[in-house]
């Protein structure tokens, strides 16, 4: 075998491997965005994924063109997407958390022991509100609505 | 010869990757969960079009993935300035001059 079949092998291998890792990396971050159950959970997923699965990409493609103008053309893309990807995603999650977007403590039960004591407080007033509504409605002698929700 | 099936896969798998990001597109229930799946379908279009210009040779195609990077973050900025502002007019610094003042009522 001769050196430049030896480096073209070595230099395709190289590549073959950096695209695998950013393959896989693009893929995981889709089915986060998928999957997952919250903005924030979701915006963790494509941000992170994104960058790095990007760059792999980019990076294994540049050691398949060799020295041209394609691979200054394909490190200036790289750069960009380095640059704009995080900001992007910096950018989102803070539009998001200025309008109010509250992230998903927990599926059932909030972590923290003041919203834990809230949500109990919330709880009770309106179990409160349920029995106040159908007292009402027994002395006016209309029928109890029953169900969820704010009962007026 | 191999190399071309290889980048060919990796066309596929980002091409599935968009697919999955379309659906979160359509499916996703805040604005902000549209928003960043226009921004990384975006990304993942760029690096489309970079595989593309690598596997057929063509060197112009990397020039529309350079384009297209630079519209997508222009773009994102922009959606998420206009839905929180509903102006695309006045500039975001004096947005901000504009709120310590305390005229605005954007928040």
């Amino acid at each position: 075998m001769t050196p430049d079949a030896l480096l073209s092998l070595a230099l395709n291998a190289v590549s073959v491997a950096l695209l695998a890792a950013g393959v896989v990396f693009v893929l995981a971050g889709a089915i986060g965005v998928l999957r997952l159950p919250d903005f924030y959970t979701r915006l963790h997923a494509a941000g992170v994924t994104d960058t790095l699965g990007a760059e792999l990409i980019v990076i294994g493609l540049m050691f398949q063109t060799g020295w041209s103008l394609a691979t200054a053309k394909l490190a200036l893309a790289g750069f960009l997407i380095f640059l704009t990807s995080p900001t992007a995603t910096h950018a989102v999650a803070n539009a998001a958390h200025r309008a109010g977007l509250k992230p998903l403590l927990s599926r059932h039960q909030p972590a923290h022991p003041r919203l834990r004591a809230e949500l109990e407080a919330a709880k009770k007033s309106e179990a409160e509100n349920t029995i106040e509504a159908i007292e009402t409605a027994d002395k006016a002698g209309k029928p109890v609505r029953t169900g969820k929700g704010r009962a007026s | 010869m191999i190399m071309l099936w290889i980048n060919m896969a990796v066309a596929l798998a980002v091409a599935v990757a968009m697919a999955l990001m379309l659906s979160r597109l359509f499916a996703g229930p805040t604005l902000y969960d549209r928003v960043l799946a226009t921004n990384s379908f975006g990304t993942k279009t760029i690096l489309l079009l970079l595989v593309y210009g690598v596997l057929t040779g063509e060197s112009a195609v990397t020039d529309i993935a350079l384009l297209y990077a630079l519209i997508n973050f222009v773009a994102t900025i922009a959606i998420l300035k206009f839905f929180r502002y509903r102006s695309l007019e006045i500039a975001l610094a004096q947005m901000s001059l504009r709120r310590a003042i305390g005229g605005g009522d954007d928040e």
